[in-house]
């Protein structure tokens, strides 16, 4: 009767709140997590290995599977890398485009993050304001493009189309409305004793180990490292725009949380910039018919809303990437998991697991 | 009240039964188990309608419908929904202990319906006027503990172990607190049978000297009850279902009929103690018990939609450190009172 073992708790791949197929092997004392193991794995579909049997320009809707939820940066960074190859660079017009797109797809990821997480800790109703707003991020989408998740709408050179008419219109329109929606989010959870006790102080991340992870976006962000790669290394049109870079200070849930909230404010105002400046003109740069880049390699990154998603594509001079590489946010972030759980409660742990914001399709490829 | 249409029912029944030439003792057995057999139909009405109740203000409060297809505005969703999961396959895991597993969900249901026998509906609808109701009702609600912790421990998986545990410390400790808060109305009415504590309530309702004592009621019947935000039992976020993951069909049905059978209880008993019962002007008594028990429950059920959940050493804390020595504050000041002001 002497002999104390400890709980293994296998948690995943079919758990309510792993976001998908991520696997946590638990050690546990009771309620108290000691050690957590990532797996990770279960979505791995060879994207990276299939790109080098596509043509450049197939490999779009490849990048659409990777971070699902928002798609827009991956088409970007993609079309970015390639465009360094190709040395293009697309219309203005083009470019202000991508950033309302971008800034877009940060919307809907992050209010899915917003109302996920207020799922995990037990707070029911966030989640159907949060997709209630997504609903309309996603109408514009449609509107722009015909798809609502997996764009393909960022080109190499420009964008796939132009904007609808009416487009601005509804845009503006979308955006007071999420304004307001946002509000109502705040007033459902941000003041609320059990939200934040839940959060507060709760998996406080140091800046330090952050950054020795490789921990990017938001999360480092939290933390109080103003890491922002639309202000670092500014692309596209973005330093024509006046934003501000949320920061929090302990790195905890709760400044996870409080960032990418902060966020969604500032994507609004980047994207109401954006509709004002805009100028008329092409969309899209002259492409030869068969895309041929120079043998060579480029990287490009942008920050995404989990954190700098990077590609890097290495080409030999065929029809043919010889080689397409992803830097994925969420892999670079969940790896700091076991740090920052070890000795939290298992409610806790779910909390942290929900601050990270995980998208598989990122992590497993 | 004499023209009360339940009481002439009741004396209607008595009198055929009489007439059958059934003698008095046996008489009396044949309307506890006739009164029973009406409390069980109530009974499977409110945790029929309990549950579309629920899923209704669910979809008003989150700007959506709710289910509405099944009868005339769903209605019938309810029905539905039973007889899914009387037809469901009964699944019993390998290697949980059987008979504990199969039992759980009586152990859970039978207080939650036992409850029921001594609440005072009105003046003259009471299934069993026990002069002890009340030490009788807290008596009863602790045995629905061990019921999750054999469902809990039998089930043989992890989530449902760590669900177990997490109902025996939760409800332990908010049993007190619990306890703590009633005794201030007991001692106001002087009397611990329901019926007589609604007597008591004929000039104010005791929610106004008890104001104290009712909000820990509230807390903590809302822990006893496993609801939002004390849902720690069930977590889905967490445990995927807590002690209840591997229970599916009929025997999951049961434990759910159980929770709305415990929410309209602990809602009757909050009426009972705190709202004055039966009492109101106009409508008749009954009508107004279950007046002021759905406006209860609507009250759990909006919480649930509104709150996160707590975590396990929190929601201790809270019992512990706050409702315990609240309580004892209330049943302080209501001696000192009582004695200053009736004595």
């Amino acid at each position: 009767m002497t002999e104390k073992r400890e709980l293994v708790l296998n948690m995943g791949p079919q758990h309510p709140s792993t976001h998908g197929v991520f696997r946590v092997i638990l050690q546990m004392q009771g309620e108290t997590v000691t050690d957590a193991k990532p797996v990770i794995g279960y979505l791995h579909r060879g994207l990276e290995k299939l790109a080098e049997h596509s043509t450049w320009q197939n490999v779009i809707p490849l990048t659409d599977r990777l971070d699902y939820v928002a798609a827009m940066s991956n088409n970007l960074v993609y079309a970015r890398a390639v465009e360094k190859l190709l040395r293009i660079e697309p219309p203005e017009r083009a470019q202000f485009i991508r950033v309302i797109m971008a800034e877009l797809s940060r919307i809907a990821s992050h209010l899915v993050f917003l109302g996920t997480f207020g799922l995990d800790l037990g707070a029911w109703t966030a989640i159907v304001f949060c997709f209630n707003m997504r609903e309309k991020v996603l109408d514009l989408f449609e509107a722009v493009c015909g798809q609502r998740m997996t764009f393909s709408y960022i080109r190499f050179g420009g964008v796939a189309a132009d904007l609808p008419d009416g487009f601005v219109e509804q845009a503006q329109k979308v955006m007071t409305s999420l304004k307001e929606g946002m509000q109502e989010l705040a007033d459902l959870i941000n003041g609320n004793e059990i939200f934040l006790a839940r959060t507060k102080g709760v998996g406080p991340l140091d800046s330090q180990v952050g950054l020795e992870y490789g921990v990017s976006g938001p999360i480092i962000r939290a933390s109080g490292v103003p890491f922002d790669l639309r202000v670092c290394r500014p692309y596209e049109i973005y330093d024509r725009l006046s934003f501000t870079v949320p920061l929090g200070k302990q790195g905890d849930c709760y400044d996870r949380f409080r960032v990418r909230f902060d966020e969604v404010l500032e994507s609004i105002s980047i994207i109401e910039q954006c509709l004002e400046l805009m100028p008329t003109g092409e969309t899209t740069a002259k492409l030869p018919r068969r895309l041929r880049p120079q043998a060579g390699q480029a990287y490009a990154s942008v920050e995404g809303p989990r954190g700098e998603v990077g590609c890097l594509v290495v080409s030999d001079g065929s029809e043919h990437p010889y080689r397409w590489w992803i830097r994925s946010a969420a892999f670079a972030n969940i790896s700091v998991l076991p740090e920052i759980t070890r000795g939290t409660k298992l409610a806790d742990m779910v909390a942290i697991l929900a601050s990270i914001d995980l998208v598989m399709g990122e992590i497993d490829r | 009240m004499t023209a009360d249409w339940l009481i002439s029912l009741g004396t209607g029944v008595r009198n055929i039964v009489v007439s059958l030439g059934i003698s008095d003792p046996f008489t009396d057995y044949v309307m506890t188990i006739l009164a029973a057999l009406v409390l069980m139909a109530v009974l499977g009405m409110v945790a029929l309608y309990g549950v579309y109740a629920e899923r209704r203000i669910a979809g008003f409060i989150q700007y959506r419908h709710g289910p509405n297809r099944v009868g005339p505005h769903g209605l019938l969703q309810a029905v539905a929904d039973g007889i899914k999961m009387l037809s469901k396959e009964d699944l019993i895991p390998n290697g949980a202990d059987r008979t504990v597993f199969r039992l759980a969900p009586y152990i859970v249901f039978t207080p939650a319906m036992m409850v029921w026998a001594v609440l005072p509906f009105s003046k003259y609808v009471v299934a069993v006027d026990l002069n002890i109701g009340l030490l009788y009702v807290i008596a009863i609600v602790s045995v629905a503990t061990l019921g999750l912790l054999m469902a809990g421990w039998s089930s043989n998986n992890k989530y449902s172990l760590l669900g177990a545990m997490r109902s025996v410390a939760q409800m332990l400790s908010y049993e007190l607190p619990l306890v703590f808060s009633i005794l201030g109305v007991v001692m106001l009415a002087g009397s611990i049978n329901l019926s007589a504590v609604v007597e008591a309530q004929t000039r104010v309702w005791f929610i106004i000297p008890q104001f104290l004592g009712f909000i820990i009621f509230i807390i903590s019947a809302t822990a006893e009850l496993n609801r939002l935000p004390f849902d720690l039992v069930e977590a889905d976020s967490e445990l995927t279902a807590g002690a209840f993951t591997e229970y599916s069909g009929m025997r999951w049905g049961i434990f759910f009929a159980a929770e709305y059978a415990n929410i309209f209880a602990v809602s009757a008993l909050a009426t009972t103690l705190f709202l004055g019962g039966w009492h109101g002007p106009l409508l008749p008594p009954y009508v107004w018990f279950f007046i002021k028990t759905c406006t209860m429950m609507f009250f759990f059920i909006w919480m649930r939609w509104t709150f996160p959940r707590l975590r396990i050493d929190q929601l201790l804390n809270l019992s512990w450190k706050v409702l315990l020595p609240l309580s004892i504050l209330n049943i302080l000041l209501t001696g000192t009172a009582y004695f200053f002001f009736f004595l």
